[in-house]
């Protein structure tokens, strides 16, 4: 239904902000690209041992640092088979005695939906070998986005790296709120000496540069710790610097609703400060701490695959897209094995679908627009 | 009255200074062990005698016989009487010498980095508000998304890729390898200079892409005023009119903010100075970083730290000799 035709159904009246927000959302034309891209990023990933051809850890000996192999319908006398790749014949370079893939003529690899391959236990809870998309005999070399340099494939890699990444910003971004919404809440709330105190705790953040300042924290991290530790540490890292901005939204926004009507009438019956902030005033400016998350979101992406990718992030054998790219770190490596930066590409989507998200929110969420 | 302002900022510092000072030295205190017994295990590792006179020395030095908060006060009296940073283990030299062959250059990209920015991000901003909508704008638009999506290591690899496989010149450093001793000359400035141009387009590349989504967004606030629409109707010519107040406007949340811009720049610079090895801070601090050696990066963190309160400052003052509201201590922003 179109703007209009909602006025005259009486809808638009009386529709929630929810709802005029999301009306206004849809209208936006990247956001309404970008929302379904990153569900589908989300599903990908979080799914990843069911939509990933093999398994992170499993090496194809034979086939290290194999380009990728492109899915072809058609082969070369126009006969259709079916998705399916050309099977690799390996040789060596008369030169540099480098290994080389060339694909074979007459040998193919079909490929087929819901096909057998390495047994995994999905979430951890039942044990199955479906793959959502792979070669139909179990071990046929297909590698959509190549292999590493242990013969790993990189598809795969990404998708259970994905899983990390993009669950890593979230976890950080649920500390960033819990810090910026108390120190932000409170500063604008009690005033006096705590506002001061807080304001200029941001001030001295704000003034750090944060990618050394992070890259310390995490050097002084101790390195023998669980993944799961370091994964924790390096999220709550990423929130201690980044609650700044958030808390100046969550103070900027108290300190204007602070002398409003309703908030007096509540304090004059007796209410709480507890109760006032989270009862009265939160649900009116909520619509703003989403905006600034989805906005803080792209820089966190950014912030955790920079470190990861000096090494000074998430540790192998944590996959991230972070410390895949640090496979990449030489410009030579990068010349022979261009491949090896397709994670690159993974991030560069999700912090600009973040980024349209983001937009599209904001521009929703102003009522004067 | 700008005398009594900028000594009342100036006071305002430090307190902030101090604050930094403090974060940074916990920091350095935060991973296990102190420096002297790093120092020892250090000398015992390369075969080394322990000198124990000099352990007494050290321990003196850098009060380490002494509790914490005092030494804090051991540290900073030797940064501001002796310029003594403490000693890096990894170099087995004091960090004030790394310092002093390698800051200047950090400082030195990251402002060039901040005069390109300035200098690309304002006229497309401009350009874009007055052009709204049109192709331009958009394709302006499109590539400010990009630049902020793009992190700049990528950007920096992807980049040295390109040229590598095209060209076969691998870009890193900031001479080529026939220049890396040479004395300076011409020809090492002129080789020198598609280096240094590669390194500041990239740095300033993201701030690039905020920069001019900012300037757009309030120049287009500006360009809706009433006065616009009144200078207008008075007849005054549109690009005196543009000039005369909008930009100016426009500008001066920009010159407020280099306080924030600085810190990007400077962690632009050292992410990208990494991987095209430059001979900046960049590559010896994440080294120092990833081998705990703390003082030499606590010192880089100290320093750049200051330097941007400093460039805050500077940018205050700037700003109160540009809008005399703030002069008289009227509106803060």
């Amino acid at each position: 239904m179109s703007l209009k035709k909602k006025q005259k159904a009486g809808t638009y009246e009386v529709a929630s902000q929810w709802k005029l927000m999301w009306w206004k959302f849809k209208k936006h034309r990247m956001a309404s690209i970008a929302l379904p891209i990153i569900c589908i990023m989300y599903l990908l990933t979080m799914c990843c041992e069911f939509f990933s051809p093999s398994l992170p850890l499993e090496r194809y000996k034979k086939y290290v640092e194999c380009p990728p192999t492109p899915i072809h319908l058609w082969d070369h006398e126009g006969t259709f088979h079916g998705p399916f790749v050309y099977a690799k014949e390996i040789g060596r370079d008369p030169e540099t005695f480098r290994k080389t893939f060339v694909d074979s003529e007459d040998e193919i690899v079909p490929l087929g939906f819901f096909v057998h391959g390495s047994k995994y236990k999905f979430w951890g809870l039942w044990e199955t070998d479906i793959h959502f998309f792979g070669a139909k005999e179990s071990g046929g070399a297909y590698f959509l986005m190549g292999t590493d340099s242990l013969g790993r494939d990189l598809f795969t890699r990404i998708l259970y790296g994905g899983r990390i990444s993009l669950s890593f910003c979230l976890v950080s971004i649920f500390f960033t709120f819990l810090i910026g919404l108390t120190l932000g809440g409170l500063s604008g709330y009690l005033g006096g000496i705590f506002d001061t105190v807080v304001q200029r705790a941001i001030d001295l953040i704000m003034s750090m540069p944060s990618i050394p300042l992070w890259m310390a924290l995490a050097a002084a991290m101790p390195k023998e710790i669980s993944q799961l530790r370091q994964y924790l540490l390096m999220s709550i890292i990423m929130s201690l610097i980044g609650w700044t901005g958030l808390a100046r939204v969550v103070r900027g926004k108290i300190l204007s609703l602070r002398e409003e009507d309703f908030v007096t009438a509540a304090r004059l019956s007796g209410a709480g400060h507890g109760r006032i902030i989270a009862k009265h005033m939160l649900p009116s400016f909520l619509s703003y701490i989403i905006v600034s998350i989805t906005g803080s979101i792209p820089a966190t992406i950014l912030g955790e695959t920079a470190l990861s990718f000096l090494g000074l992030g998430l540790q192998a054998p944590t996959i991230s897209w972070g410390t895949l790219l640090q496979d990449c770190q030489t410009v030579e490596t990068v010349a022979a094995k261009p491949w090896l930066m397709f994670p690159a590409l993974f991030i560069v989507i999700s912090v600009l679908m973040f980024n349209f998200a983001g937009d599209g929110l904001r521009d929703a969420a102003d009522p004067y627009k | 009255m700008l005398g009594n302002y900028i000594l009342k900022r100036c006071l305002q510092l430090i307190p902030l200074l101090i604050a930094i000072s403090i974060v940074i030295f916990v920091i350095i205190q935060l991973p296990p062990g102190d420096y002297l017994t790093t120092y020892i295990i250090q000398q015992e590792a390369s075969g080394l005698e322990v000198n124990q006179s000099n352990i007494v020395l050290l321990t003196k030095q850098y009060g380490l016989d002494k509790p914490v908060y005092m030494q804090y006060f051991y540290w900073i009296r030797n940064i501001i009487t002796k310029g003594d940073f403490g000693r890096s283990f990894q170099w087995s030299v004091p960090v004030s010498q790394l310092l002093s062959e390698r800051l200047p250059a950090t400082i030195g990209i990251s402002l060039l980095s901040l005069v390109v920015t300035w200098g690309i991000a304002i006229p497309i901003g401009i350009y874009s508000a007055t052009h709204q909508y049109s192709v331009f704008d958009y394709v302006f638009q499109f590539i400010g998304f990009i630049g902020l999506a793009v992190p700049g290591f990528l950007l920096a690899l992807i980049s040295v890729y390109f040229i590598f496989t095209l060209t076969g010149v691998s870009l890193t450093g900031l001479h080529s390898a026939e220049f890396l001793n040479a004395a300076w000359s011409w020809a090492k400035f002129v080789d020198m200079l598609p280096r240094l141009a590669l390194v500041v387009f990239i740095i300033g590349l993201s701030q690039t892409a905020g920069m001019i989504r900012q300037m757009r967004a309030m120049l287009l606030d500006e360009l809706q005023k009433q006065y616009v629409i009144t200078a207008r109707a008075k007849g005054l010519k549109e690009k005196k009119l543009l000039w005369k107040y909008p930009i100016r406007m426009a500008v001066n949340p920009m010159i407020s903010t280099i306080g924030w811009t600085l810190p990007g720049l400077i962690s632009g610079e050292m992410i990208v100075s990494i991987i095209l090895s430059m001979p900046t801070m960049g590559p010896i601090v994440k080294r120092a970083m990833i081998t705990q050696d703390m003082y030499l990066a606590g010192s880089f963190l100290l320093i750049v730290s200051c330097l941007t309160v400093v460039g805050t400052l500077i940018s205050d003052i700037l700003l109160a000799i540009v809008d005399p509201r703030i002069r008289f201590g009227g509106v803060a922003e």
